[in-house]
């Protein structure tokens, strides 16, 4: 009973986290329809910048400064990249972003090299904040949890209080028409990247120190950020919320406890084999959940897709 | 400008050609080894060791066979066995002999096979695989072969000096074990259950699981379990960033015993670890940096420090591996036979210059040497890794470790 409020604690963290990723990948789809493969690069750069302010200037100044430029960077990439290449259609642009992932990796190992960074978390966060039955829950975790939870209601109260937010709204669906009223759709199509790329910097900020700072942590986490849009629906920022929150607590659920194939399938009636080697169906007699835990969101993704193809929260079709 | 182009391109041209006749008569090595992706930094330190000590012990003594030089030639493999067969056979192609690799006993099982095979099939240019850390016993066991040498202790060998280490300490009950889901893994679990189960049946193993490899972004649900199973000691075989990530998770969820690895140090590790490693992590390896065996090796970690300053000297069966390849090769007088240089190698003993002897035991090509377990500290330091202050002090050591283990290779000789 204790395990489960501490994993309901661990997969709210890794939910979060990954919130604040498709958060800004969920807003420049639903903008731009462009899926930016580089989405997960600007996380890993987040965190070297980090990095590298708070060799300087301490984790604090890392954590305000690191985000702003990756947005700069972000902003620069749509308004010097994104949009010339945008008039030759989407695939060109798909193309774009996927060579922008590529570089990106390419030149943070040119620069930081390939070993892990020692990024730690700061001195006044290293302490257990609280623990249930020996599980110690540590501050920085509890930090994590606010970062996000007070960036997700900014963004919330931005998109639909404001007038800014209002205008992205009326950007998101028609455009030609707020273009007319005279607003400057292409600013706000660049203010929405940046934006976008900044949360995942903050994303990389604050995971640098508990998820390793290293060439591959964009590769690790890129994939996964995909599929969350996809299953909270395209375009909705609750929708990545539930999604996200739904992923984390269905995998560290699922690595927490050794369910195994073998107990569901027997529970299920069905007779087990007795010489397993001869078995067609052995491996998945041998299952257990940690095993599975990674795959499971993929799978939650293909169940969304067939019987609700525009995801949780999606208002249209993807 | 058009000219100066074309100029410029010539002239590089006529560089490179001039430069790789000059290169015809090195002795080629084949580095297959990630380069990129998660464990690009296991890979990429690796690198630099070979090409330090190629060019420290070998070229800079003028070579073997009177002045051929050792040059190592990088391929990223990846860390997948199919990669892996790719760029062996663009090796082969390129007319190289001989194959270093390490990283993943995965990729090791693909090497070896594709190379007995290809030794099989063609005589006239055989290669020799020089594995210097994948550690899976069955590649010295059931999967032995005359082309496969491996210069690190392997799996069955080091968990033998942990266990006599684990034995010792009895305030351990409760032992948890993890690692990653592959041959070497399974392996490392299973020479644990088998070892502890004899050496100290009364300690309870709490758990034992495995998890995907590369591919966990947060090892937290698995510090949970370790924690609440109540475990006092954690035995793993996880490397690279697998490593740092469990290691971290497990220290920062409120665990403080002992956890016992194979490849807890460098590579960033070390540093990443820093303060809240110490007094926790051990490491079972050979080759000890504190205290340093001899001046020669000192004055080899301070040149190595001083050539890449942000590199570490963390696997010292590298210079091993080169030093004996050499001699084996100014012992076979050829380094274009490699039956002969193969040969030579069986049953070699050497002085390693990390302290204690290697010797090639000719029945399975596993080399035989001192193992140690290893604590890290801040003190009593003398070569930290990472710059970091923090580095691997021996705390235990085994003297030629299990120098009369039993094999279960049957080597068909050429």
């Amino acid at each position: 009973m204790d395990l489960i409020l501490v994993n309901l604690i661990d997969g709210l963290v890794t939910g979060l986290l990954l919130f604040m990723l498709s958060a800004g990948l969920t807003l420049i789809f639903s903008m731009m329809g462009v899926l930016n493969f580089a989405h997960a690069s600007f996380y890993m750069l987040g965190a070297y910048f980090a990095y590298q302010v708070s060799l300087f200037l301490g984790f604090w100044m890392g954590l305000l400064v690191a985000p702003v430029i990756v947005g700069i960077l972000g902003a620069g990439v749509e308004r010097y990249g994104l949009r010339r290449v945008h008039q030759y259609g989407h695939v060109p642009e798909l193309i774009f972003t996927f060579g922008l992932a590529l570089l990106i990796e390419e030149v943070v190992q040119f620069i930081w090299g390939k070993d892990q960074m020692p990024y730690a978390v700061p001195e006044i966060l290293q302490f257990t904040a609280f623990s249930i039955a020996g599980n110690s829950i540590p501050a920085y975790k509890i930090f994590m949890i606010f970062i996000s939870v007070a960036i997700f209601i900014t963004l919330l109260y931005v998109l639909t209080r404001t007038r800014v937010g209002m205008i992205i709204q009326a950007a998101l669906s028609y455009p030609r028409t707020v273009e007319a009223l005279g607003h400057n759709v292409p600013l706000v199509f660049m203010g929405v990247f940046g934006v976008g790329t900044a949360l995942a910097g903050v994303a990389g900020v604050i995971a640098g120190p508990v998820l390793a700072t290293f060439p591959g942590m964009a590769v690790v986490l890129g994939s996964i950020v995909f599929v969350t849009i996809v299953i909270g629906g395209l375009g909705s920022l609750w929708g990545a919320l539930v999604a996200s929150l739904l992923i984390g607590w269905i995998t560290t659920f699922a690595k927490s406890y050794n369910v195994r194939m073998e107990d569901i399938l027997t529970g299920l009636g069905v007779q087990k084999p007795v010489d397993m080697s001869e078995s067609l169906i052995r491996d998945l007699w041998t299952i257990t959940s940690p095993q599975i835990a990674d795959i499971l969101p993929y799978l939650l993704m293909v169940l969304i897709l067939v019987f609700r193809p525009y995801g949780l929260f999606g208002k249209r079709d993807a | 400008m058009r000219k100066s182009i074309k100029f410029g391109l010539g002239a590089a041209l006529a560089l490179s050609l001039g430069a790789s006749a000059a290169l015809a008569e090195n002795i080629k090595i084949a580095f297959i080894d990630p380069l990129s992706g998660p464990f690009a930094s296991t890979g990429s330190n690796g690198l630099s060791q070979y090409e330090f000590a190629a060019e420290t012990l070998v070229n800079e003594k003028g070579g073997v066979l009177g002045g051929q030089k050792f040059e190592i030639v990088a391929f990223d493999n990846k860390i997948s066995p199919k990669e892996s067969l790719i760029q062996l056979q663009v090796a082969i192609d390129q007319g190289i002999r001989y194959v270093v690799q390490g990283n993943s006993s995965g990729v090791a099982h693909a090497l070896t096979e594709a190379i007995e095979k290809h030794n099989k099939r063609n005589p006239d240019n055989r290669v020799l695989y020089l594995n210097y850390s994948a550690v899976d016993p069955a590649l010295t066991n059931e999967n032995c072969n005359f082309w496969h040498f491996r210069f690190d202790a392997n799996a069955d060998i080091k968990m033998d000096a942990l266990t006599d280490v684990i034995a010792q300490n009895d305030a351990i009950k409760k032992v948890y074990i993890i690692g990653q889901d592959y041959s070497f893994g399974k392996a490392v679990a299973s020479a644990a259950v088998s070892m502890l189960g004899e050496k100290r049946p009364d300690i309870e193993i709490v758990g034992n699981e495995l998890h995907p490899i590369g591919k966990v972004k947060d090892f937290t649900p698995y510090a949970r379990k370790i924690v609440s199973s109540g475990a006092d000691a954690v035995i793993t075989g996880n490397w690279g960033s697998d490593m740092l990530g469990l290691g971290k998770s497990v220290l920062e969820n409120g665990f403080t015993g002992p956890i016992y690895t194979y490849y807890a140090a460098a590579d960033g590790i070390t540093a990443a670890f820093g303060e809240t490693g110490k007094g926790s992590l051990r490491l079972v390896s050979e080759g000890p940096l504190n205290p340093i065996a001899s001046d020669r090796a000192a004055d080899y970690v301070t040149a190595f420090k001083a050539k890449y300053p942000d590199g570490n000297v963390s696997q010292a069966r590298i210079t091993n591996l080169i030093e004996m390849l050499a001699k084996a090769i100014d012992q076979a007088g050829t380094a274009t036979d490699v039956v002969a240089v193969g040969k030579a190698l069986e049953g070699m003993e050497i002085d390693s210059l990390w302290g204690g002897k290697i010797l090639m035991r000719p029945q399975d090509h596993q080399a035989i040497q001192n193992v140690h377990v290893f604590a890290h500290t801040d003190e009593g330091v003398q070569f930290d890794y990472d710059n970091s202050g923090y580095g691997m002090v021996v705390e235990n050591s085994v003297e030629m470790a299990s120098a009369d283990s039993e094999t279960t290779c049957k080597m068909k000789r050429p």
